[in-house]
């Protein structure tokens, strides 16, 4: 396997229970890429995620993050593994009996010799990376949903994972402020040089942040197009990947018109 | 990922003085997280004991790998050289950290005013007191609409499913039999062995079937079922409702104009309403078969003559205050559960305050009742 695949999906098959949600499905995502996984809602964008995180058992194939195996590793592998992966869940899941600093100090206490001085330090950065400077010492329940989603991101980028998985980053956000979420991720790469993979259903965030992409379709459960989002809306043949990506002209008039 | 690189490399930390005014921090080795990492203290200390020094500058050129664990180091440097008036030239810092540091020292967010500051112990005794008067009146305002849902109800106007009160009715209910069945019998062998031991010395065992009759039905199946069903249902409730407010499922009733209090809390009630009685009665009955159990097998009575012992002393007016006892117990158990329920704040933490409260707020309204009713009962004679 090359060294820069950071995570490897093989003929994968998502189900519950006899409802097949996704199957084979077989993509890799390269390293230091900002990957989209898109689809319609119900398509099994976040179940497949689910699956990616180690949080829902696949029916058959498997999940390499970064060469192992997510759903063969051992207790002690699995462990090591967390360490190398951050994840941004849809409703930012921040612990609500925690201050945001507690939030982001917890993983960094759980895998690292930091002292709790250092700890503090870096959870101070990181909240100030997501431009929550100042919010150290407030609960997540005191904080406007953009906010949480942001401290949410710096809870997930706490160990500077090499992985970032982040579902629905920009659901429930204003065009302006899911425009800067965007930009903050793109700069976050910029700087730390991970590999994100996102799961969205928002136009305006696949085209300016995704490298590359997958179409998860709802109807006959795989995926059927791969690709950079801005090529798959010039080139794609699909007229299901086609309606969606032009989903109201005017969304892509104005992306043409941007370049 | 370099899992494998190795632990043993560390970063390190290296203090120079080129010119008399400068100093210079060399940074080499891995700084990682993961990694025991120097801190900045050194270089505040080397600030403070070395007064002329009017500029940092790093030197980055022996660093294998960083992460934000050196973007930390160089703001926590960064943040004392600022009180001093330290110039820090950032230019030989790798230019992904220089990005960082920019970033995170942005213009922060406008600080919400939600932070709460401590205060001093007489104004916390204050507003524990504001807050303890505020809560006895939210639970007067909670019994009126409660009254007011009832009367909803009563003419036929209340907006609630009737198998949300068949469902509450089979958890509050028949789902409720197994515990009480197992308290209540237990309770009616302990009645029985403490009425035996006493009643022994006066060579009258035989009224240890009077004492069971009386205690059970009067005082103890409809209070031992308060509390059993306080701890049961009361908690759910609270825990039930609380979540709701939590998803916002409450918020969503009430733009939809669907009163709460008629949806949510009247079944509950009405359901407890029409067990409690019944449970009451049953418990009764299971106390007296313990107390026959304890009588015919230790105490050596004939089953016909604890029979009736128990009839003779068993008249209506215990039965009927019990059972009347039992079906205002139900209430406040149900008001307690729906009312801390409703009340809960936000969070994971707040459900379980709710869900405690709600006990424990019906076990001291139970209690609290249970006096009243001994004092009034006295009184009219009964």
């Amino acid at each position: 396997m090359s060294a820069e695949v950071a995570v490897s999906v093989r003929r994968l098959e998502v189900a519950y229970g006899d409802l097949i949600v996704q199957h084979d499905l077989d993509f890799e995502v390269e390293r230091g890429k900002i990957f989209i996984i898109m689809g319609g809602s119900g398509c099994g964008k976040s179940s497949l995620l689910r699956v990616m995180i180690g949080l829902l058992p696949p029916v058959t194939g498997e999940v390499l993050l970064c060469g192992v195996s997510v759903w063969q590793a051992d207790e002690a592998e699995r462990q090591r593994l967390a360490r190398h992966f951050g994840v941004l869940y849809q409703r930012a899941a921040l612990w609500s009996a925690m201050t945001l600093a507690e939030n982001v100090g917890l993983p960094l206490a759980q895998f690292t010799d930091l002292t709790a001085e250092q700890r503090r330090e870096v959870a101070g950065l990181k909240l100030a990376l997501v431009g929550l400077a100042g919010y150290e010492e407030f609960y997540p329940a005191q904080l406007s949903g953009g906010m949480q989603k942001r401290a949410a991101l710096a809870r997930a980028m706490a160990l500077d994972p090499e992985i970032l998985f982040l579902d629905e980053p920009t659901s429930g956000l204003d065009p302006v402020s899911s425009r800067r979420f965007d930009d903050l991720i793109l700069e976050l790469r910029e700087s730390l040089g991970g590999t994100v993979v996102v799961v969205t259903h928002e136009l305006a965030s696949i085209f300016t942040i995704g490298d590359d992409s997958v179409f998860l379709d709802a109807e006959t459960h795989t995926l059927i197009a791969r690709g950079n989002p801005k090529t798959l809306l010039a080139e794609t043949t699909s007229p299901t990947v086609r309606a969606f990506l032009t989903r109201g002209e005017l969304v892509a008039a104005a992306h043409q018109e941007r370049g | 990922m370099d899992m494998s690189s190795p632990d043993h490399q560390t970063g390190e930390m290296h203090l120079d003085r080129p010119a008399p005014d400068t100093l210079r921090v060399r940074l080499t080795g891995t700084w990682r997280l993961d990694r025991r990492l120097p801190s900045a203290e050194q270089i505040e200390r080397t600030l403070s004991e070395s007064r002329d020094v009017r500029r940092i500058v790093f030197d980055t050129s022996g660093m294998d790998t960083w992460d934000t664990g050196l973007v930390a180091f160089v703001l926590h440097t960064l943040r004392c050289c600022s009180d001093r008036g330290t110039v820090v030239d950032r230019a030989g810092l790798p230019r992904g950290a220089d990005g960082l540091i920019a970033l995170a020292t942005a213009v922060p967010e406008k600080l919400l005013g939600g932070r709460t500051e401590p205060q001093v112990w007489i104004a916390r005794i204050g507003l524990a007191s504001l807050a303890a008067g505020e809560a006895v009146l939210a639970f007067a305002r909670f019994l009126g609409e409660a009254t007011l849902a009832l009367a909803r109800f009563v003419r036929g106007r209340a907006n609630f499913r009737w198998g949300d009160l068949a469902g509450v009715i089979q958890e509050c209910g028949p789902n409720a039999l197994p515990i009480v069945t197992l308290i209540s019998f237990l309770v009616g062998l302990i009645l029985a062995f403490m009425g035996a031991v006493q009643l022994r010395t006066f060579g009258a065992q035989v009224y240890v079937a009077d004492l069971v009759a009386v205690a059970a039905t009067r005082e103890m199946g409809c209070l031992m079922t308060a509390i059993i069903m306080a701890g049961r249902t009361g908690a759910a409730f609270a825990a039930q409702l609380g979540t709701m407010r939590v998803n916002e499922e409450i918020d969503a009733l009430v733009t939809m104009g669907i009163p709460p209090m008629d949806f949510l809390v009247l079944p509950r009630l009405l359901a407890l309403v029409a067990m409690m009685p019944l449970l009451t009665i049953y418990s009764d009955a299971l106390a007296i078969l313990g107390g026959g159990f304890i009588g015919l097998t230790v105490l050596g009575l004939g089953a016909t003559q604890y029979l009736d012992r128990t009839l003779h002393a068993l008249t209506l007016t215990h039965f009927f205050v019990g059972v009347v006892k039992g079906t205002v117990f139900g209430v406040l158990v149900a008001l307690s559960g729906c009312l801390r329920g409703m009340q809960a704040g936000r969070s994971a933490a707040a459900v379980g305050l709710a869900t405690t409260s709600a006990v424990v707020t019906a076990i001291v309204l139970i209690v609290v009742m249970e006096g009243i009713f001994a004092v009034v009962l006295n009184a009219l004679g009964f």
